[in-house]
């Protein structure tokens, strides 16, 4: 792959991510365009995250790439090899190890430190557009602070289902200005958004976005006084490694419909696992 | 004991290794060469060049082979490859008006300078399989005539000299590059044809058609198309002067539309325009058609609530690589969020039924 | 909910300390190219004054209406609001604080409720949506505050949660209407309130308004062709024609003794009805 440079973008097009990153960085929360290039993988498919990650690493980095909490997902593993193609960098599935840690819909379990950076995939960056299709008109409601709509979202959830009833891709507000889509994660992954020492960073290649939380950010998820949000997961333990905190995913194990319910952070699983904890099937 | 579904890379391999097998197909048949598909596929090499936005023959019949035919994945490619890239510049306006024409038509005039022009066209074939071309391995050519020495100028010419069709506002800013700066709304009319000129020939073609059946109906008449050769040059800044560097085919297509005009001002034919690389004229017919119906706003004209007429709309959409993109995404694992629907969804039919069993109590 | 309550104990007293007039509008002028919407017009509102806007269809008055709401921008004039911080020129400020107004002393009723109703929001979630966006954050309050509304504007609480697309015409006018006044604004711009929908509907209507206005202290601008409605609701009245107003003063004055012959053609044309 000689005839790419470091991480495939050119030095030009990097410098042009950087800039956007750091205005993203000094204005928490708020959507940056940024002229997205055309990637060697399709729209939706990681371009705004593998562009903020190539605008990133330095050759020393470590990275780690997961999709869905797991390093070894399809797609995780298409854009893991694609930066130990392009980029020659080390890579790990240990979260504490890594320096730069891609993600697509989770947040790791284990507790991020002071200089990692987290870089989201992002699909759709406006916690706006489904009440507001236009572009024009979802940049000018961030721009007063005319957010009395997406309340008006949560209040019909609870009028129609008892409770809000977004179950990822939660909106929360920044430093109590800017309403930010933290990208489809679940919901339970919310509170670790707030107050995080890491960076973390928001690429939406398609939609030409980028935006980020700088470490120690304050990020409170939308809600009601009466109806206050709750992170949720299924109310199992790990069947591998007994975890009862981390989030699981739901594995439909036999024809009869059987299901068992497993760690969706593969490396905290399996760490876990390492230190001799065990579930009812591990 | 349950395990983890491991073996992702693997996987992946043997899918690319498969699809590598699959793309070469029957092996007893000859592999299809790259020359073979720029010179007998060349429409198709023409529209993964316009929208694939690189002009590149070579390059956009390879990205065809390697698609296994699929022009929107060819047009990927391209895009993908022209990214990285360098910049070297940007070339001197194109004169259409000095084209090397091999077809230019009016829908508008009978005859004009320059004189109508059918070249290789598929109007007035008929459309009969031609099952000679199943066995038959060579055709015949076609009978040559000496290069036309008259000139052509562009046909909308006569008719702005008569100040019958709005005069274009001449402009020598440089207009914004919608692959160096993100796309702001709204849009220039120079941004909106850039956006239109990659943009994906069936949606236009549809956008275009509707805007014929009535959603924001505007008369177009083809005033010109034409199609050939026109010469690109390019100032080197170590020459301080500019170079012939090639040429290129286009296919341009200017509309003549709907009059506008008052008791006061006097009426004037409005205008449409395409400009695509490469024999593209459907594409650029209908760029044409969505070029004047998204200029309804300059030129005073209703809202007629039209699709093709919200330039948002069209602009966000018209993309097919984002739009494949996105729409191909969820095919994507989504079971983290899919986990969560699932438990929501749980907790509130648990919550439902509760609440019924307690009215029936 | 206190600025409801304090505006309904009818305490009018309270306006008429004050020095300034709630609106000033001078010299407001739009055109359309050559043609005039509306030319240099000029009047004062008061606190707790309701102005009728009378004039056909084509006389400029909903293109005024506009002018004075911040939906179209003026060619020329200043419209000067007392805002709780003084007076300031709505033509000249920023959007953002416009729509800040908008949203807060302001209000502006649609002659179609469809415009401004939001079709696919439960009748709960329309009232409601005033107060989440001046940063109500309690569900439980936000709902007993839309289901008092809608007792006020006569629409059952068993409605609530339907959607606005369910009512008739004269509901959904109503839920306007409690939408818009949810908040206790200061200003309300009414746009033919009672256009389009049938005579009795109508006189329930109007009925409503006059109680809302009265108890409430509001002050309003109504524009409409509708004669009966400025009689019944405006203490003052502006006839417009084309573009221009012919004639103004004390809504029982102009009416009973109009001075202009357009307006004297207006008065005898309905009375003849």
């Amino acid at each position: 792959m000689s005839e790419y440079t470091f991480a495939y973008l050119d030095e030009q097009t990097k410098r042009m991510i950087r800039r956007a990153l750091l205005k993203a960085v000094a204005i928490p929360g708020y959507q940056v365009p940024f002229a997205s290039r055309e990637m060697p993988m399709p729209y939706g498919w990681g371009t705004g995250g593998v562009q903020v990650t190539a605008a990133c690493l330095v050759p020393d980095d470590v990275l780690k790439v997961i999709d869905q909490g797991a390093d070894d997902t399809t797609n995780a593993v298409s854009i893991r090899k694609f930066f130990q193609r392009t980029a020659g960098v080390a890579t790990t599935e240990a979260t504490a190890v890594a320096t730069i840690i891609q993600t697509r819909h989770r947040i790791p379990e284990t507790p991020l430190t002071d200089g990692q950076i987290l870089v989201y995939q992002v699909p759709i960056p406006e916690p706006l557009r489904f009440l507001e299709p236009r572009e024009t008109e979802t940049r000018k409601m961030h721009a007063l602070q005319d957010y009395g709509l997406m309340h008006v979202k949560l209040y019909e959830d609870i009028a129609r289902h008892g409770e809000i009833a977004t179950a990822y891709a939660y909106p929360v507000a920044v430093e109590g200005r800017y309403v930010m889509d933290p990208s489809p994660i679940p919901k339970f992954d919310n509170p670790k958004l707030s107050d995080s020492p890491a960076l973390q960073l928001f690429g939406a290649g398609r939609e030409q976005r980028i935006y980020a939380l700088p470490p120690y950010t304050r990020v409170v998820s939308l809600d009601f006084e009466d109806y206050p949000f709750a992170p949720t997961k299924a109310a199992q333990n790990c069947a591998l490694c007994g975890a009862s905190e981390s989030y699981l995913d739901e594995v439909i194990i036999d024809d009869a419909g059987g299901r068992m319910y497993v760690c969706s952070d593969t490396d905290y699983c399996a760490t876990r696992r390492g230190l001799g904890h065990r579930g009812a099937e591990g | 004991m349950y395990v983890a579904v491991k073996g992702g890379e693997r996987a992946i391999e043997n899918a690319h290794a498969f699809l590598a097998d699959e793309r070469r197909g029957d092996r007893s048949v000859a592999d299809l060469s790259v020359a073979q598909i720029r010179e007998q596929l060349a429409l198709a090499v023409n529209r993964v060049m316009a929208e694939g936005s690189l002009y590149d023959p070579d390059l956009a019949a390879l990205a065809i082979k390697q698609a296994r035919g699929d022009l929107i994945e060819a047009i990927f490619l391209i895009r993908a490859y022209r990214t990285t890239l360098p910049r070297f510049g940007a070339t001197e306006p194109v004169d259409t008006g000095a084209m090397d024409c091999i077809r230019r038509i009016s829908a508008t005039f009978k005859d004009a300078p320059g004189g109508q022009v059918l070249g290789p066209t598929f109007d007035y074939t008929h459309r009969l399989l031609d099952f000679k071309l199943m066995a038959e391995r060579d055709t015949p050519p076609a009978p040559d005539a000496e290069p036309q020495a008259e000139a052509m100028p562009h046909i909308m010419e006569f008719l702005n000299k008569d100040g019958l069709i709005e005069a274009e506002a001449h402009s020598n800013s440089q207009p914004s590059d919608l692959t160096r700066v993100p796309l702001e709304l709204p849009a220039s009319r120079a941004l909106r044809l850039q956006s239109l000129a990659r943009g994906d020939e069936g949606f236009l073609l549809g956008l275009a058609y509707s805007t014929q059946r009535g959603y924001a109906r505007n008369h177009a008449f083809v005033g010109e198309l034409r199609i050939g050769t026109c010469s690109i040059a390019m100032e080197v800044p170590e020459l301080g002067f500019s170079v012939e560097i090639g040429e290129v085919t286009l296919t341009e297509c200017e509309t003549v539309n709907q009059f506008k005009g008052s008791k006061t001002e006097p009426a004037q034919f409005t205008r449409g325009y395409g400009l695509v690389f490469g024999q593209t004229e459907r594409k650029a017919i209908s760029m044409a058609l969505v070029d004047r119906a998204l200029r309804w706003r300059e030129l005073g004209e209703e809202d007629a609530g039209a699709p093709t007429q919200d330039e948002e709309f069209v602009l966000s959409h018209c993309d097919n690589i984002q739009a494949t993109g996105f729409l191909e995404h969820i095919k994507l694992p989504h079971y983290v969020d899919f986990q969560s629907e699932l438990e929501l969804v749980r907790r509130l039919r648990a919550g439902a039924s509760a609440a019924r069993s307690e009215a029936l109590e | 909910m206190t600025q409801v309550v304090q505006a309904e104990a009818g305490d009018l007293s309270i306006f008429a300390k004050k020095k300034y007039p709630l609106l000033q509008v001078k010299g407001l002028t739009k055109r359309y190219g050559a043609r005039i919407g509306c030319a240099d017009v000029s009047f004062e509102l008061w606190p707790g004054e309701v102005m009728g806007i009378v004039g056909e269809s084509g006389s400029g008055k909903s293109t005024l209406l506009s002018c004075l709401a911040g939906h179209l921008a003026p060619d020329a004039g200043a419209v000067i609001f007392e805002t709780g911080a003084g007076p300031r020129d709505t033509v000249t400020m920023p959007e953002a604080e416009r729509r800040m107004l908008g949203r807060t002393d302001w209000a502006f009723v649609h002659q179609n409720p469809r415009d401004g109703l939001r079709m696919g929001v439960s009748a709960g979630g329309n009232v409601g949506e005033r107060l989440m966006a001046v940063g109500a954050r309690n569900y439980g309050t936000i709902r007993t505050a839309a289901l008092d509304w809608m007792a006020r504007v006569e629409i059952a609480a068993d409605r609530v949660d339907d959607r606005p697309a369910a009512f008739s015409g004269g509901m959904q006018q109503r839920l306007q209407i409690a939408r818009n006044l949810v908040t206790g604004p200061r200003l309300v711009f009414m746009d033919e309130p009672t256009g389009g929908l049938d005579v009795s509907v109508q006189a329930r209507l109007l009925d409503l308004l006059r109680g809302l206005v009265r108890r409430m202290g509001l002050s309003a601008i109504i524009v409409t062709h509708d004669l009966a409605v400025v009689r019944l609701l405006a203490d003052r009245l502006m006839v417009m024609k084309s573009g221009l107003v012919v004639e103004s003063g004390l809504t029982d004055q102009v009416l009973d003794d109009p001075q202009h012959v357009y307006t004297q053609l207006l008065v005898s044309s309905v009375l003849q009805v």
